[in-house]
């Protein structure tokens, strides 16, 4: 439903850079494969083309955001040690929210850190 | 009424083997005590994420455990005594395992049920727990 909801929009966006062609070929470069974590278009939002964020857990069916799997959960937390908001990785709000737990939880055991970059 | 846990603790990385399974058999038979169950998985020594106790790492236990919230307690209380355990952490799973449980159900059953569309969804579903 979600999909449905967000095909037009990716649309309109492909429009839009149609009508800016000087503007395309930078746009063309955060547009190619990205890593499900953190980064792309993070520096001044109207440069580039906004890209149709899709829920990493969601596409690829991880159910289960584990405190142990520190490899997964590393992906989401930025180097400064926050956890990176949704609107940047475009997790959905169910996922972000076991995943912000299983974060939380894997700070305690000291697998991630809470601030700054782990040692 | 039984629930499973998860309990990982963090022991100091200079703790010897030997000290270290005589701990978790400790542990164990205070488990068993209080008529539980329990797994352990030494994951070894690892790079801990930020300082404990000005240890830079230590080894890392997990335990699987299946029982009461007392026996919990108990172990808790165990652990804290414990001088060379200088972190631990205890989750609830059952309650994540049942709701994974029901999601691997329910996308079996949607896979059967788009292989044979005529099949009803209660007779798609009704294989599935066999298959488990």
């Amino acid at each position: 439903m979600a999909e449905e909801t967000k095909a037009p929009e990716a649309s309109a966006g492909e429009t839009r850079t149609a009508e800016r062609p000087e503007r395309s070929d930078r746009d063309r470069g955060p547009r190619g494969p990205r890593p499900g974590g953190p980064g792309g278009g993070r520096e001044g939002g109207r440069k580039y083309f906004r890209r149709k964020k899709v829920c990493k857990f969601c596409t690829e069916k991880i159910e289960a955001i584990n405190y142990k799997d520190v490899r997964l959960l590393a992906g989401f937390v930025a180097e400064s040690g926050k956890i990176v908001p949704r609107r940047l990785t475009g997790v959905c709000t169910p996922h972000q929210r076991r995943l912000s737990a299983a974060i939380k939880q894997a700070r305690n055991i000291a697998l991630l850190p809470f601030a700054g970059r782990a040692q | 009424m039984n629930r499973t846990y998860e309990l990982m603790f963090i022991v100091r990385p200079d703790m010897v083997d030997e000290d270290l399974n005589k701990l978790i058999s400790t542990l164990e038979s205070s488990v068993t005590s209080a008529h539980g169950t329990l797994k352990s998985e030494v994951w070894g020594k690892r790079r801990l994420a930020y300082k404990v106790r000005k240890f830079n790492d230590g080894i890392f236990v997990l335990l699987i455990l299946e029982g009461s919230g007392a026996m919990v307690h108990e172990l808790e209380r165990r652990l804290r005594v414990t001088e060379p355990v200088i972190k631990f952490l205890t989750v609830r799973t059952d309650e994540e395992l049942k709701r994974l449980d029901k999601i691997k159900k329910l996308r079996e059953s949607r896979k059967k049920a788009s292989a044979a569309p005529p099949v009803t969804p209660e007779a798609g579903a009704e294989p599935a727990p066999a298959a488990v």
